[in-house]
């Protein structure tokens, strides 16, 4: 018997998988020209209206034995993964179009990726979840090594590579031993195992080696020390995808499976999480605070934002409503944004001076004022200054430790309350640079003006930031409708 | 006028947003319209102010007027409400009066590296801040209003500041950052752990901390007072103040000193107190402890200062500290006085600053040292400064005397409520207070006539015997009259303040007298 096919439920994969097979084709009869970035970023595009139509639509809508499920939470990610999507296809046009790359297989590639974003979204059990998350890394370890005449590229994508590999290998073992307790594949399945039996010792192995393996796929400390090597080697764009979308596509499969599979055996994943949280704030924050290079100081504040990003995750099992793991989603979405904004900042600005030194950003505001008044606003929205989007992030992470209310977790409400005030410290300092100090006249300075797509993705981000600082409620809206069955 | 009631805070807030916007739109070349815009703006949001004042209820100060109350961002549950009483109104006006002053001094002269536009636009932006702050009734909306003064503040410091500016400015941004993110963290907690679960500043007022536990009711106060006493500054939290000040722009400086030092004092008053008067009562002495340190040391300090502005810094900490004082007795007539205190000490530092500016200005230092003679250089500046140094040290007949002698003569008599927390009886305690408050006063008329000697009488040192020195300009007496006329009319008749002030502030006090 064949399954039945909900084909509007899967058009955004259907519509993706056609992009990439066509650009793949494209590519061969029209080598390195503009029209496979084009035909991608339309099939993005074209990727959400369906999204879109199935939100309108409402309904939840399982398959393959509910193992794959589209509703609305599946919808709100997916929908954020298309348009950092699209953002990531902006900013990297020009980038990849002047450099010496591939340019048909960059966004076959990325697109790839994407795909097992959207896939990673909808998958309900351990094996789509676990092919998903391969999906999504992949293709990346060869974005990662795309400027292959560069030794510091090749390092990132082996470093990449063998964090990858590793960290899968953790992570299978993990999700084999949780299969071979509780016998269940689907997540569902194994919440019910939980309910009705008393796990033994061994699950709690199970969910260990789980976590640690996506501990490593979003960089949580001390499994991070990879990314920053990587993000500095990799290309910009990649870098922006990278801590941005797989970052999240890692995220989304954590809070999936904690919160349906594992949920109710607290005690084997919440101690984890906490220390992951903590760990990751601080210690994220004081090497971010040490660097020279923007795009490593980046990556170490991209890793404490993951650990304010667990800090819901890990009060959850404590908080009697959704808001906490609504915390999580709401965080995702915002950083994912201005995570964006900032990398893609950081790209017009290489494009003038050639280098990520944060020192060449001295007098970027006399030099070009418009470009430093938007990494200001990038900076600051990750500070959680308001009325910058990042606030309300930053709030609803500190509201799910209150509401929690146990000693633990208000201490942890409390070590980030100090790691937020820690890492203003050097997102400031970028700033310092920008607009107190003159600019240095050793750095060489081309007059090339910034693309229009690089100015485009940049401004969306603006807008995007400034808009929900003050109306925080569209945002949060969505997070609470991540979590209503529909 | 019910279409007004609606609207006017509201737009009393945002008026200056609109305005930083049109700057922006402007081009930096055309600094004339851009000038005209922010001076503009501000004068019609001052408007807003006086149609407020026209229409305020005065019999019922004690009444939250102009209340808007509209959703906001209700997944946690958060309403844009604002509204305005006795206590917040003479702030919001202070406000409005001190930003105009702002816009018409610096129209001749930018602080380098001048940019007009961008300068203009953070001013306006600091309104918003300001003014949001005194007029939110919801906790989230306060805290938003309360931050955003940070960044303005930060670029004015940082970007046209002194030599230090850098470091200056970093360090303002930490330490308030640090308080009010310990601040929000008071805030949450007391949400989650009220029974209404509402950040509404009326209800919680209402709700008073009724069923939470003692502890945890300290604790929330303590986060409450971390970021309020940093904002301040209250010692021992005041140390990035005198930098601040030091190297802040002029107008920086002023506004620094006559509004967003009031935030934290005001916040005492509408949040702190009200919303956990049962820990406020247990705290309130360690608080004129540190209140009345702050007096002696900021006269200390001051007295050994070489540097003008940094001399006005530090008797900003002492004269908070008279403020702090009148606040911790939990009386009707000490927070009176606190807010008169506070209304006073902007009206009188920021005037203080801005001479300072001037001086500055005409000599290229603030070196008392190498000044001396203004008052035979430029006597209309010297005697305005002698003015606002002998309203800063309290001579009665002027302003600060109604801010400084009420807040001594309340710590003679504190809240009843106080006794067993501050010894048996709180009266030993807070007379103890008392006296030392009042040698404080001895030691502000010290520094403040040294001051007034060093750079005011005598003749000019050598170096600037013949230089030419303008006496003050248009511009300055335009921005100047009228707080020196404020000076004078509070100073003479101060019920016109403790008028608007006692409803509200009677609303505080009842919590304290049973």
């Amino acid at each position: 018997m064949n399954p039945t096919i909900d084909y509007h439920a899967l058009a955004p994969e259907i519509v993706l998988t056609v992009t990439v097979a066509v650009c793949l084709l494209v590519d061969l009869v029209a080598r390195r020209s503009e029209l496979v970035p084009r035909l991608a970023s339309l099939g993005v595009l074209g990727a959400i209206v369906p999204v879109i139509t199935l939100s309108v639509d409402g309904a939840n809508r399982t398959m393959f034995g509910g193992t794959y499920e589209v509703d609305n939470y599946a919808l709100v990610f997916k929908g954020l993964f298309l348009i950092v999507a699209y953002l990531t296809i902006l900013v990297s046009f020009h980038y990849i179009g002047e450099g010496d790359y591939y340019r048909g297989e960059f966004y076959v590639l990325l697109l790839t990726s994407v795909l097992g974003m959207t896939v990673m979204a909808s998958a309900r059990d351990l094996v789509t979840i676990f092919v998903a998350l391969e999906t999504i890394t992949i293709p990346t370890f060869a974005l990662a090594a795309w400027r292959k005449h560069d030794t510091k590229s090749n390092e990132a994508g082996l470093k990449y590579f063998l964090i990858g590999v590793i960290s899968t290998a953790v992570m299978l073992y993990g999700m084999s031993v949780v299969y071979g307790v509780s016998g269940a594949n689907k997540l569902v399945g194994i919440r019910e195992y939980l309910v009705d039996t008393n796990e033994p010792a061994l699950f709690a192995v199970g969910v260990f080696l789980t976590l640690v393996g996506f501990a490593f796929k979003v960089s949580a400390v001390p499994f991070h020390f990879w990314a920053p090597d990587t993000y500095e080697g990799a290309p910009t764009p990649v870098t922006a995808f990278l801590s941005v979308a797989s970052k999240a596509g890692g995220f989304v499969a954590l809070i999936t499976i904690v919160n349906i599979a594992f949920f109710p055996s607290k005690g084997s994943w919440q101690p984890v999480i906490f220390v992951l949280a903590a760990a990751s704030m601080t210690l994220g924050n004081l090497a971010a605070l040490r660097q020279t290079n923007i795009v490593r100081m980046l990556a170490y504040s991209s890793v404490a934002q993951g650990g304010f990003m667990l800090v819901p995750l890990a009060v959850a099992a404590d908080v009697s409503s959704n808001s906490a793991w609504e915390g999580v989603v709401v965080y995702l979405l915002i950083y994912a944004g201005m995570n964006l904004g900032a990398f893609a900042a950081v790209i017009a600005v290489a494009r003038r001076t050639g280098s990520a030194e944060i020192s060449s950003y001295a007098g970027l505001g006399r030099t070009d004022p418009a470009l430093a008044v938007m990494m200001t606003i990038f900076l600051f929205s990750l500070a959680g200054i308001p009325f910058l989007a990042g606030w309300f992030a930053k709030l609803v992470m500190f509201r799910a430790a209150f509401d929690s209310g146990t000693t633990g977790a208000v201490i942890l409400g409390v070590v980030a309350a100090i790691n937020a005030v820690i890492a203003f410290f050097y997102y400031a300092g970028v700033g310092r640079q920008m607009w107190f100090r003159e600019p240095d006249p050793a750095v060489e300075r081309t007059a090339v003006p910034t693309p229009l797509t690089l100015n485009a993705a940049m401004l969306i981000v603006t807008v995007g930031v400034l808009a929900l600082g003050v109306y925080p409620q569209a945002i949060a809206r969505l997070g609470e409708l991540a979590f209503t069955p529909g | 006028m019910e279409w007004f009631d609606d609207w006017a805070l509201t737009l009393a807030v945002f008026i200056p947003l609109v305005g930083m916007a049109l700057v922006l739109l402007i081009p930096r070349a055309q600094e004339q319209a851009i000038k005209v815009t922010a001076l503009a703006t501000s004068v019609v949001t001052a408007a807003v102010g006086i149609g407020i004042l026209v229409d305020f209820n005065y019999d019922k100060s004690g009444k939250l007027q102009f209340q808007a109350d509209e959703s906001w961002i209700d997944v946690i549950s958060s309403r844009y409400h604002v509204g305005i009483d006795g206590i917040a109104l003479p702030l919001l006006i202070l406000s409005m009066l001190v930003v105009i002053g702002c816009i018409i001094y610096s129209w001749d002269h930018f602080p380098e590296p001048r940019n007009a536009k961008a300068f203009l636009a953070l001013v306006l932006l600091l309104e918003v801040g300001m003014n949001g702050t005194f007029v939110a009734q919801d906790l989230i909306l306060f805290f938003i209003f309360f931050e955003v003064v940070l960044l303005p503040m930060f670029f004015m410091i940082g970007v046209w500041g002194g030599p230090n500016r850098e470091y200056a400015s970093i360090k303002f941004f930490l330490f308030t950052l640090f308080g009010s993110a310990l601040m929000l963290v008071g805030f949450l907690a007391l949400f989650f752990t009220s029974k209404q679960q509402t950040f509404d500043m009326v209800q919680l007022t209402q709700f008073g901390g009724a069923g939470i536990d003692h502890t945890t009711q300290m604790l929330i106060f303590g986060g409450f007072f971390l970021g309020f006493a940093i904002k301040v500054p209250m010692f021992p939290f005041h140390t990035w103040l005198p930098d601040a000040h030091t190297e802040a722009p002029t107008v920086g400086s002023v506004l620094l000193a006559a509004i967003l030092l009031k935030l934290g004092t005001y916040g005492f008053v509408r949040i702190a107190l009200p919303m956990l008067p049962d820990a406020a009562k247990d705290w309130a002495p360690w608080i004129g402890l540190l209140a009345v340190i702050g007096i002696i040391y900021g006269a200390l300090c001051c007295l050994a200062q070489t540097d003008m502005k940094r001399l006005i810094a530090f008797s900003s900490v002492a004269h908070m500290g008279f403020v702090m004082l009148g606040i911790s007795t939990l009386t009707d007539f000490g927070i009176n006085a606190a807010i008169f205190g506070m209304v006073a000490h902007g009206l009188i530092t920021g005037m203080l600053f801005f001479v300072a500016g001037s001086v500055q200005e005409r000599y290229e230092t603030r070196e008392m040292s190498r000044l001396g003679g203004l008052l035979t250089q430029a006597p209309k500046l010297g005697w305005i400064l002698g003015f606002s140094a002998m309203a800063s040290l309290g001579l009665p007949g002027l302003a600060g005397f109604w801010g400084e002698f009420p807040a001594i003569l309340s710590a003679y008599d504190p809240s009843a409520a106080l006794d067993g927390i501050a010894g048996s009886s709180a009266f030993t305690t807070y007379r103890t207070f008392m006296v030392i408050a009042a040698i404080g006063t001895v030691l502000a008329a010290g520094y403040l006539l040294f001051m007034l000697q060093r750079v005011a009488f005598g003749t000019p040192k050598p170096e600037f015997e013949n230089a030419h020195v303008h006496d003050v300009h248009v511009p300055e007496w335009l921005a100047w009259a009228p707080l020196l006329v404020l000076i004078l009319v509070l100073g003479i008749y101060p019920n016109l303040l403790f008028d608007v002030t006692d409803g509200a502030v009677t609303n505080v006090s009842t919590l304290f007298s049973g």
